[in-house]
């Protein structure tokens, strides 16, 4: 068998369930435990972005560098605080918030028109050029109603996600 | 050692034969170290031409599970010390095919040493396993085609282990097959289940890569394994940058759509 570290108390288990406002069940935030020690193969008490990486779907997504200044450094508590905008039990407004800090990656709480132009720069890559991400972009902005310079907040994020049905989910398996 | 340097293919038949019953026998011998208790299912292999045969992988012990029942020539990563050893003695003996993940021709030798091998009708059964590692016995990974684009029959081999005994996956990055042997060796016992199951053939319009997923679903679903759509080599390497690009191209298209649809709505507007 590998390597069973420490085993997590009840306390922890509530500890982190508060922390993260009760969007994982104690029994999912056992099996979040789990992966993160198999992920952890340095026992250093967080994932390294090696580490990470090592998963192949994540290491494939287009936005995994941002992903990973974001998950930098993170300990178990945080870990499951960062997914839980994952859960079913997450509501939009913590959904969107979690967009709104990939986009504001300087944590500033402001995301500008080049913050959104680096986001689009990830998820395009070499098959638009650069020209036709700035005209997609001012489109996208004049149709929701801001000009090219403005500065959005998390509430404008709200107001344009808002309605959009998002559905940012996933099940963690339980055994 | 009159045994290990008879590997020549002019062996009189009832040496060759002898050759086999002493290998099943060493293999015996191996599975009674680590108290193996292995239940077969399914009708013995026959040894006949063109047919090969494919298995799922979760440690070097499946060969030796499987060699004691039928001796097969089977397609090994080389390895050193004395695991290599055994690979260039008793191994050799039976015809088997070495083949090394690092090289980057080694695909082409190796596809032509399985045509070579398939074409001798005096040769062992060949088995391979498509999964190109270990896998931890819970899942099974993408097969690769080598072994369905031969022209031949694919008689598929499933293998479970009992976790509750031992978990007999073998995690070559965790620790060396010397200590997952002493673990295998000091634990209660080994307990699996083979099943040899349906031959199958490539259907008419069947790609070879439809062939192997196919006969991936065979062997899953007997052995109980989830099917997961990875390589198993990114156990050694990280996916290629072509992935992350694909995705990329697919949303650079589907958001040009939608500005072109924009574009059009305007001129239509207008």
């Amino acid at each position: 068998m590998g390597n069973t570290s420490s085993m997590l108390t009840q306390y922890d288990i509530e500890e982190v369930q508060e922390h993260c406002n009760n969007t994982f069940s104690q029994q999912e935030i056992v099996s979040l435990y789990q992966r993160f020690c198999q992920l952890d193969r340095s026992g250093g008490g967080f994932i390294s972005a090696d580490e990470f990486l090592s998963v192949p779907e994540f290491a494939v997504n287009p936005l995994s560098q941002r992903l990973l200044r974001m998950l930098d450094g993170l300990n178990f508590k945080e870990f499951v605080a960062f997914l839980s905008a994952f859960s079913s039990r997450a509501t939009l407004q913590q959904k969107v918030e979690f967009i709104f800090k990939v986009y504001d990656l300087d944590c500033n709480g402001k995301v500008t028109f080049n913050d959104m132009l680096d986001v689009l720069r990830d998820l395009t890559g070499q098959f638009i050029s650069e020209q036709q991400r700035e005209q997609v972009l001012t489109h996208v902005l004049e149709e929701a109603g801001y000009k090219k310079d403005s500065l959005l907040v998390l509430s404008d994020f709200m107001k344009i996600l808002g309605n959009s049905g998002l559905k940012m989910e996933v099940e963690v398996p339980v055994d | 050692m009159l045994l290990f340097s008879l590997s020549d293919k002019h062996m009189p038949c009832w040496l060759f034969s002898l050759q086999r019953c002493l290998v099943e026998l060493i293999c015996g011998f191996f599975v009674a170290s680590w108290t193996g208790v292995i239940s077969y299912h399914g009708p013995q292999p026959s040894i006949r031409p063109k047919h090969v045969f494919v298995a799922n992988h979760t440690s070097m012990i499946d060969f030796i599970i499987l060699e004691q029942m039928t001796v097969f020539a089977v397609i090994m990563q080389k390895h050193p010390g004395w695991v290599g050893l055994l690979q260039r003695t008793v191994m050799e003996s039976v015809g088997c095919i070495w083949f090394n993940r690092n090289e980057a021709k080694d695909r082409e030798i190796v596809a032509r040493k399985i045509k070579n091998h398939i074409q001798g009708a005096d040769n062992n059964p060949l088995l391979i396993f498509p999964e190109g590692t270990c896998v931890n016995n819970h899942y099974t990974v993408m097969f690769k085609k080598g072994a369905f684009e031969l022209g031949c029959t694919v008689c598929p081999i499933a293998i479970k282990y009992n976790k509750i005994f031992i978990d007999a996956f073998w995690n070559s990055k965790k620790q060396s097959f010397t200590m997952h042997l002493v673990q295998l060796m000091t634990s209660w016992a080994v307990v699996c289940d083979v099943w040899y199951l349906e031959p199958q053939n490539l259907k008419p319009g069947e790609t070879p890569i439809e062939f192997a997923e196919r006969v991936r679903d065979i062997i899953s679903v007997r052995a109980g394994l989830n099917k997961v759509p990875w390589d198993g080599y990114l156990k050694y390497s990280h996916p290629s940058p072509k992935h992350t690009e694909r995705k990329q191209q697919i949303f650079a298209e589907s958001v040009m759509r939608c500005l072109e649809e924009e574009s059009d709505k305007f001129i239509l507007l207008k």
